[in-house]
């Protein structure tokens, strides 16, 4: 009933609006003037809404950078990020000029020139010289940000450091898993066809390389200041592994091995008394704290406080719930990372182990000693 | 093709079932002449009305996700009331309508709305108009076009209909997703509705780019040379060469997408394991899809954009009542922007693994295209420069393009450079950016060309001040909508995502949603006014004047009535170029282009 209200509403509305567009017209013609003619009050009007507008959007940019601009990404948490942070300002600094000008130019035009009755506009069709300007100066601009962005491109996917970690991100909807290289930095073979419940990344168990490989899910801990090389593979449909506070990116192909190397120069630890952090923190932790749990929008455990992470979020489209692929980054020392790896088993030792979902202190020493012995038999 | 019986006309003026009734010559049926006709200017109100029918579905699309994203999993009557109980249960949007919505609204826009519904309503009503031609080169391949066009956007929305939904991995369907029913509910049967709408709109837009193509080149009447020609008719001749050159390749794309899905075969796919088990197939790449969909999708952008461009290099001119500014420069930026289209796809795949050194040349020839864009952009500031501006509707929608063609462009140069493309790849950055530049842009260009075209249409005038309204709410949410989303991408927020309620890092950024779809509602409701406007203007606004904005262009020397054969008599004969706008020691301050050029006199556009 109140639906077929509405629709009767609508229809009356439209009618209303009909019927008194039409009484304009008809008394702005009685009156002898054309309604669809402009006239130079119109002109004089739009002309004043366009400066005003101009002058609104600036405000508006600038109300934005003031209360959205310091909840962008905080300071970049890896040895490239800090280029790319700084190119990418270089190249804003650029754009910002351009915009503005060309913005106050536009308007202040329009404005200025609003049509006028007995006025004749200037014909002014060509001007070479004024044309070679303005090809020639944005040619030379761009030629500054084409070559220092190629610099940084080519800096950063350089090939990896030998000497850097090498860990495999496996992608599926809609998880990760990390796979460690082990004592031998080196990863095993795997295969799809080998897939089975318990062995979720198809290892090749006959693969040397593999025997000390150790795999995580939910948590990736990466050594400070210690470069790490990415190799991701995907099972089902193309992933994209984010790491926005690394400034880094890769997508995941199913059918082949992408890669990505980048040294993660700020830990965990610090980075949550980052100034920036925990300021971005706090702001969050007062949302979280207003929250009323039971309300149709949030759920149990999003009115409690978070303490920062660094994170992996899934970035390309991968299925219903791609909005929720994400694993939790640990930078950390190289020594409590020591201690971490010591809880982590290989594979394959955990395999053989009676409970693997923790892990117990004698299967980590099996699985330390089965790994030297990999080491020896090399 | 015969162009002789031209000689009688038509009495348009209102539309049958309405009030006066006009007496008709009875040589063509209803039929003939509203349904199945073959003349450009009935097509083109076809593919414009339908343009404005699916373009109002994706509008609607839009506010569903909208809401979603302010207030996530909120329950709104709103939602349950258009999507029903399964796919918007007690009002909250269901995930994989979230993906269907997002992705159809992105395949409408970009194809039926900006494609088909801009070229089509233009370059048929303006290409013989323009260029002084009784009517395309073929009328019935130009009739299929649109029927086909018809048939692919039926197809497409019938697709909501479906019991697992609409195709829902973007509108970009990139496999394995788009490959795998079991990937999910989209990759299903609504997957092969999207294919084949596709297939069909590749199919209504090759017949109509050919058929452009050949009017322009053959059917110029006595004096048009190329370089008199007005820059809307170049635009969508470059426009349609991109289309004839590059939606072969999405075809080809969606062809073998089709047999992978179908037939078994791994053109795309290799070493997948899904559903419990391993595929046979192997051996295919996934990115052998986005070099070829690329391969389209790049130039596509620009099939989208240099319409609008030309529509607005018009609408400037008349209503600055000045020459456009450097004609042959804006005709060499138009070439130039079309050639390097095709040499530019790489820059939405910096991220898959490419090669690096391919990466850095893709960086190269994107930013290349910057160049021609800010001479563009230049020229339009200059035109009105010293001008004596008449503000129509059309002339604000026309600046309004220029403002965000120039904010889209600039962030078009942080992603075109694959560093710095990197870390904001497929966040709300590059949302934000190409909803402006081309989204925006091409939305307005298109509405300018509506208001100003629209006596030629129907013969009527639409309401000037529901015109300024419309055009001042659009545009001021437009940059509410798309200017904070940048902010978003800065921070991280990955585009397509049902919700950022996963993500505690995103808390804070929930205000910055809210007020982007605060203004999506302010822009979708001043679209109620457009529609409005438009529908009573078809039937019962003012009648127009032979010449309403004192244009040069030869449509506006027929007569205010739908004339079969557009001139009643001779075609018009052109003795100069289209933009004699304020031209000294002439009375009037236009000179249409079949005015001959008086002794001594100097053709403008660089006939020196």
């Amino acid at each position: 009933m109140i639906k077929f209200l509405v629709y009767i509403a609508i229809i009356l509305t439209v009618l209303a609006v009909g019927y008194l567009v039409r009484v304009f017209e008809l008394a702005s013609s009685l009156k002898g003037k054309k309604p669809e003619e402009v006239t130079e009050k119109d002109n004089r009007l739009m002309g004043r809404i366009m400066l005003a507008f101009v002058i609104a959007l600036f405000c508006f940019v600038g109300w934005q950078l003031k209360s959205y601009g310091w909840r962008t990404l905080p300071e970049a948490a890896s040895a490239h990020g800090k280029d790319l942070d700084w190119l990418f300002n270089f190249n804003m600094a650029i754009l910002w000029f351009v915009f503005v000008v060309t913005h106050i130019l536009l308007f202040y035009f329009a404005y200025k020139y609003y049509g006028k009755k007995d006025n004749r506009a200037t014909y002014f069709p060509h001007d070479n010289r004024l044309e070679m300007i303005w090809t020639v100066i944005p040619a030379i601009v761009l030629a500054v940000i084409v070559i220092y962005g190629i610099k940084t491109w080519n800096t950063i996917t350089a090939v990896a450091d030998p000497n850097s970690q090498v860990i495999e991100l496996y992608a599926k909807q809609f998880d990760w898993t990390a796979r460690y290289s082990g004592t031998d930095n080196t990863l095993g073979d795997a295969n799809y066809k080998l897939i089975t419940s318990t062995n979720d990344l198809g290892m090749d168990s006959t693969s040397k390389a593999g025997q000390d490989d150790f795999i995580v899910k939910n948590e990736l801990h990466l050594v400070v200041n210690k470069e790490v090389e990415f190799k991701f593979r995907s099972r089902d449909v193309i992933h994209s592994a984010y790491f926005p506070h690394f400034r880094a990116q890769m997508n995941c192909v199913p059918g082949m091995t992408t890669m990505l190397h980048f040294t993660p120069t700020i830990t965990t630890a610090d980075m949550r008394k980052n100034p920036e952090v925990m300021k971005q923190m706090a702001a969050i932790n007062a949302i979280r704290k207003q929250r009323v749990i039971g309300d149709a929008d949030y759920k149990p455990g999003d009115d409690k406080p978070v303490e920062f992470d660094y994170i992996l979020l899934c970035n390309k489209i991968c299925g219903n719930s791609h909005y929720n692929m994400q694993m939790t980054v640990i930078v950390e020392t190289q020594a409590e990372y020591d201690a971490w790896v010591k809880k982590h088993p290989p594979f394959y030792a955990k395999e053989a182990a009676p409970a693997p979902a923790t892990p117990a202190a004698p299967a980590a020493a099996s699985a330390d000693q089965k790994a030297e012995k990999a080491v020896a038999s090399k | 093709m015969s162009m002789e019986n031209h000689g009688h006309q038509e009495h348009h003026g209102s539309q049958e079932h309405h009030g006066d009734h006009d007496e008709h010559h009875h040589e063509e049926s209803f039929v003939s002449k509203y349904i199945f006709s073959m003349d450009h200017k009935t097509i083109s109100r076809q593919f414009l009305v339908t343009a404005v029918i699916m373009a109002t579905f994706a509008m609607i699309m839009s506010m569903l996700f909208r809401l979603q994203l302010a207030w996530p999993s909120h329950h709104f009557a709103f939602i349950n009331w258009i999507l029903g109980d399964k796919m918007g249960k007690d009002g909250v949007l269901e995930p994989g309508m979230y993906m269907a919505l997002v992705t159809i609204h992105g395949t409408v826009m970009v194809f039926m709305v900006l494609t088909g519904g801009l070229s089509g309503t233009f370059s048929n009503l303006l290409i013989p108009y323009q260029i002084g031609a009784r009517d395309m080169a073929s009328g019935f391949l130009n009739m299929l076009s649109y029927w086909f066009f018809f048939l692919s956007s039926a197809v497409m929305m019938a697709s909501f209909f479906i019991e697992t939904g609409p195709a829902s991995g973007g509108w970009t369907v990139y496999p394995p997703l788009s490959a795998l029913p079991q990937a999910m509910d989209g990759s299903k049967l609504g997957m092969t509705f999207w294919l084949v709408s596709m297939t069909l709109f590749i199919v209504s837009s090759l017949l109509g780019g050919l058929n452009y193509i050949i009017t322009i080149l053959n059917l110029r009447t006595k004096g048009m040379t190329m370089t008199r020609l007005p820059l809307t008719i170049w635009a969508f001749f470059v426009t349609a060469i991109l289309g004839v050159l590059s939606f072969p390749v999405l075809l080809s794309a969606a062809l073998l997408l089709i047999f992978d899905r179908s037939f078994g075969t791994s053109f795309y796919l290799s070493d997948i394991y899904i559903g419990g088990q391993a595929l046979e197939q192997t051996g295919g790449s996934p990115i052998l899809y986005q070099h070829l969909f690329w391969f389209l999708g790049h130039p596509e952008v620009y099939i989208i954009i240099l319409p609008a461009l030309g529509l607005t290099s018009e609408i400037i001119s008349v209503n600055a009542r000045k020459p456009i500014f450097g004609y042959r420069a804006m005709i060499g930026s138009i070439m130039a922007i079309g050639f390097l289209s095709f040499i530019v796809w790489g820059h939405h795949m910096f991220i898959t693994g490419m090669n690096p050194f391919l990466g850095s040349v893709f960086v190269f020839t994107t930013l290349l295209i910057a160049i021609p864009s800010a001479v563009k952009a230049f020229n339009y500031i200059t035109t009105l420069w010293k001008g004596n501006i008449r503000f129509t509707p059309a002339m604000l929608f026309a600046i309004g393009l220029v403002s965000t063609f120039i904010s889209g462009g600039l962030t078009g140069i942080i992603l075109a450079d694959s560093a710095l493309d990197i870390p904001i790849h497929d966040t709300y950055f590059v949302v934000a950016h190409f909803h402006i530049v081309m989204g925006v842009s091409a939305i307005l260009g298109m509405l300018a060309g509506v208001y100003h075209w629209f006596p030629k249409m129907f013969l009527r005038h639409m309401n000037k001040k529901l015109g300024y309204v419309h055009f001042w709410l659009t545009f001021v949410s437009a940059y509410g909508v798309f200017f904070p989303m940048h902010f978003l991408g800065l921070a991280g927020v990955p585009r397509r995502y049902y919700s950022n309620t996963a993500f505690p890092m995103f808390d804070n950024l929930i205000d910055i949603n809210i007020l982007i779809t605060c203004f999506a509602i302010l822009g979708g409701l001043a679209q109620l006014i457009f529609l409005f406007n438009f529908f009573y203007s078809m039937f019962r606004g003012p009648k127009s004047e032979q010449n309403p904005w004192n244009a040069n262009t030869l449509e506006w020397t027929t007569p205010m009535a739908h004339t079969h054969g557009n001139w009643p008599g001779a075609l018009p004969v052109v003795h100069r170029w289209p933009y004699d706008y304020s031209k000294p020691g002439k009375e009037l301050d236009y000179v249409p282009q079949t005015v001959p050029l008086a002794e001594g006199e100097v053709d403008g556009g660089g006939h020196h």
